[in-house]
């Protein structure tokens, strides 16, 4: 147990440090840098050639950049553990955890419902489906046209018939442009919740369909196993062992599920461009168009982070419900 | 008579046919009888095995009946047929190192299992622990998952599952085929001990493997394409074979103390026909070494001693 943990603790401290210095790596790969783009944004002039250059190495030195690249790396993992993501330069002077802190609530209330929902909902119904052969014919084509449309497709389609053709929904924002400052009334909720829907109905909408695909898939397997044709060679009700194909068939869905909540601080970024809606997907987008490095790099921050606590968590979780990986992890064979 | 078996046909519906796996099959199995079924791969040993007990497609009922202990067994109806299972017929499948499920303790799994048939466990607990005794597995193993478990100690797991409620019928299914020979032997002495104690009234043991019926079996019905071809008693179909496929395999077979680096083991010249379009009359006709013109109609299997049986137009 002690030495398993020890492996897998020295796996992830690796993959996090590589992640991180991938991560740090990447923006700098980029044309371009981003002072003269924060200096486009205070409209500072290159015209008035001498103002320029002075504010442009001013900023260059206060974020560091005009040291060598190996300086800046170490100072990147200096600051990095003393908890500072540095400043966002497009969006000066707001610092990035700033930024992020504001962004990652919205993620959460997009992602977090519109992931668990989609997996529960779908899960039931792929087990649902697998039941008979008519659902089966008649549902299973329509999980597949849903997982198989193009995201963006299907967002920009919603947005423009519900929000568009209909009028009963907005398809931009996080709430109303004119509200200046939210506020913990109902009025405010209810507008947030309704610049939630869409968003979050597009989400569910292609989560369910892959899962209710995945879920019927391993249904069918599972009822095919061996065990399955034993218990039913020994009379056993099919309420029983659909039980079990359930209770086996959820293991690998189970995985996915903790993958996809591992990214949730990620935000959804094709969704969250669709619909204008503020999340740290949104926040990575704009922070690539304005070359903002610090940006960049806490976004991808909070991804790595993500991913690698969805991992421990999987690996934690299957310990607990599935007695053959409890085995193999003490290194004992049958 | 425990089992009575009618012109029971069964065929596997393909998409190029119906594979005619089973036909007119006649028999009896007695009481207290360890019938040894045999024949090679594909003779439908296997297709008889589980048609008495889970008849579902591909498999497909023809015509037939079947009766146990004087009762007839609606095999071709899945849902009526279920009282009967576990209860009066059941089955120790090929497939026992993966029968149990994984992710259930055993005694978890038994239990609702048992659950599910309107049988106590609780009530029939001391009796289990018994069963294991004699098999030699320690009360621990209910509290295991199966991977816990190695594949012999699975296999008489299975074993005492499938014959917890004394059913009247036992089907073991090539059971012996996934173990090495020491353990195979265990396993068949342990079919025999479980039919003295009277936990199984009768047996049918499916298998290829001549000699472990010759050890245990007190009967021996060979099967080939899909047809009987001879049942008797075990010594008289070791000893004294009357049909020629009957003759031809048991000569086949190695005998103990003959090397065979000199004289190369014999086997039977041709190949078995294809059961999507089986050649008409006695299917063994092709290979056989005696066949004449009377071979092209069916031959009946008819008793020619007491309790032996042949389907060979040459023995009338």
């Amino acid at each position: 147990m002690r030495s398993y943990f020890g492996r897998k603790f020295l796996i992830y401290g690796l993959t996090f440090f590589l992640a991180v210095t991938i991560d740090w790596m990447i923006p700098r790969f980029m044309p371009g840098d981003p002072i003269t783009n924060m200096l486009a944004n205070f409209s500072v002039s290159s015209t008035n050639s001498n103002a320029y250059a002075e504010m442009r190495a001013y900023y260059t030195q206060l974020f560091g950049l005009d040291l060598p690249l190996w300086q800046q790396y170490l100072n990147f993992w200096k600051s990095l553990f003393h908890g500072d993501l540095g400043i966002s330069t497009s969006q000066f002077p707001t610092s990035v955890a700033a930024v992020l802190l504001r962004a990652v609530p919205y993620d959460i209330f997009l992602l977090v419902p519109g992931i668990l929902l989609s997996w529960y909902a779908g899960n039931k119904f792929g087990a649902f489906a697998a039941r008979s052969r008519w659902l089966d014919n008649t549902i299973s084509p329509l999980g597949y046209i849903l997982t198989a449309t193009p995201y963006m497709w299907l967002g920009i389609l919603l947005a423009w018939f519900f929000g568009i053709v209909l009028g009963i929904f907005p398809i931009a924002g996080a709430y109303s442009f004119n509200i200046v400052k939210p506020t913990l009334s109902f009025s405010f909720i209810r507008n947030l919740l309704w610049h939630w829907f869409l968003p979050f109905a597009s989400l569910f909408l292609v989560g369910f369909g892959g899962q209710a695909i995945g879920m019927r898939n391993l249904i069918i397997y599972e009822i095919e196993a061996d065990y399955s044709r034993y218990l039913e060679a020994l009379g056993a009700p099919t309420r029983l062992i659909r039980k079990y194909a359930f209770r086996n068939a959820i293991l690998p869905q189970i995985t996915g599920l903790a993958l996809s909540l591992g990214v949730v601080v990620a935000g959804a970024l094709v969704t969250e461009v669709v619909f204008s809606y503020p999340g740290i997907g949104y926040q990575l987008l704009a922070a690539i168009q304005g070359q903002d490095y610090f940006l960049i790099q806490g976004c991808f921050l909070f991804i790595i982070i993500g991913v690698l606590l969805a991992n421990f968590i999987i690996d934690i979780t299957y310990i607990m419900i599935d007695p053959r990986t409890r085995r193999g992890m003490t290194g004992e064979t049958a | 008579m425990t089992l009575q078996i009618e012109n029971l046909t069964v065929y596997y519906r393909t998409l190029r046919g119906d594979v005619r796996a089973l036909e007119d099959t006649t028999f009896q199995v007695a009481d207290h009888e360890i019938m040894g079924l045999a024949g090679e791969s594909g003779c439908g040993k296997t297709t008889l095995g589980h048609s008495l007990i889970i008849l579902k497609p591909p498999m497909k009922y023809i015509k037939g009946h079947v009766a146990l202990d004087e009762q007839e067994l609606p095999i071709h109806d899945m849902k009526r047929m279920n009282p009967f299972r576990f209860k009066e017929i059941s089955l120790i499948p090929q497939y026992a190192m993966n029968a149990m499920n994984p992710t259930r303790k055993i005694g978890k799994m038994t239990a609702e299992l048992l659950g599910s048939r309107g049988v106590n466990f609780d009530a029939i607990r001391t009796e289990l622990m018994r069963r294991l005794d004699l098999v030699n597995l320690p009360d621990s193993v209910l509290d295991m998952y199966p991977i816990e478990l190695s594949g012999g100690m699975k296999q008489r797991m299975v074993m005492v599952l499938s014959t917890l409620l004394n059913p009247s019928l036992l089907i073991a299914d090539e059971i012996t085929s996934a173990l090495d020979v020491s353990t195979q032997k265990a396993v068949a002495e342990m079919l025999v001990e479980f039919r003295n104690r009277e936990f199984v009234n009768s047996m049918i043991v499916v298998t290829h493997d001549m000699s472990i019926l010759y050890q245990i079996a007190d009967s021996i019905m060979i099967m080939y394409a899909g047809q009987l071809a001879e049942k008797a008693s075990t010594d008289v179909i070791i000893h004294s074979p009357r049909h020629p496929y009957t003759k031809l395999l048991i000569s086949s077979l190695p005998e103990v103390g003959v090397r065979y680096t000199e004289t190369k083991l014999q086997g039977i010249p041709g190949k078995t026909p294809l059961l999507l379009d089986p050649p008409v009359g006695c299917r063994f006709r092709d290979r056989c070494p005696i066949s004449f013109e009377k071979c092209m109609e069916v031959p009946p299997f008819m008793e020619v001693e007491q309790d032996h049986y042949v389907a060979c137009w040459r023995e009338f």
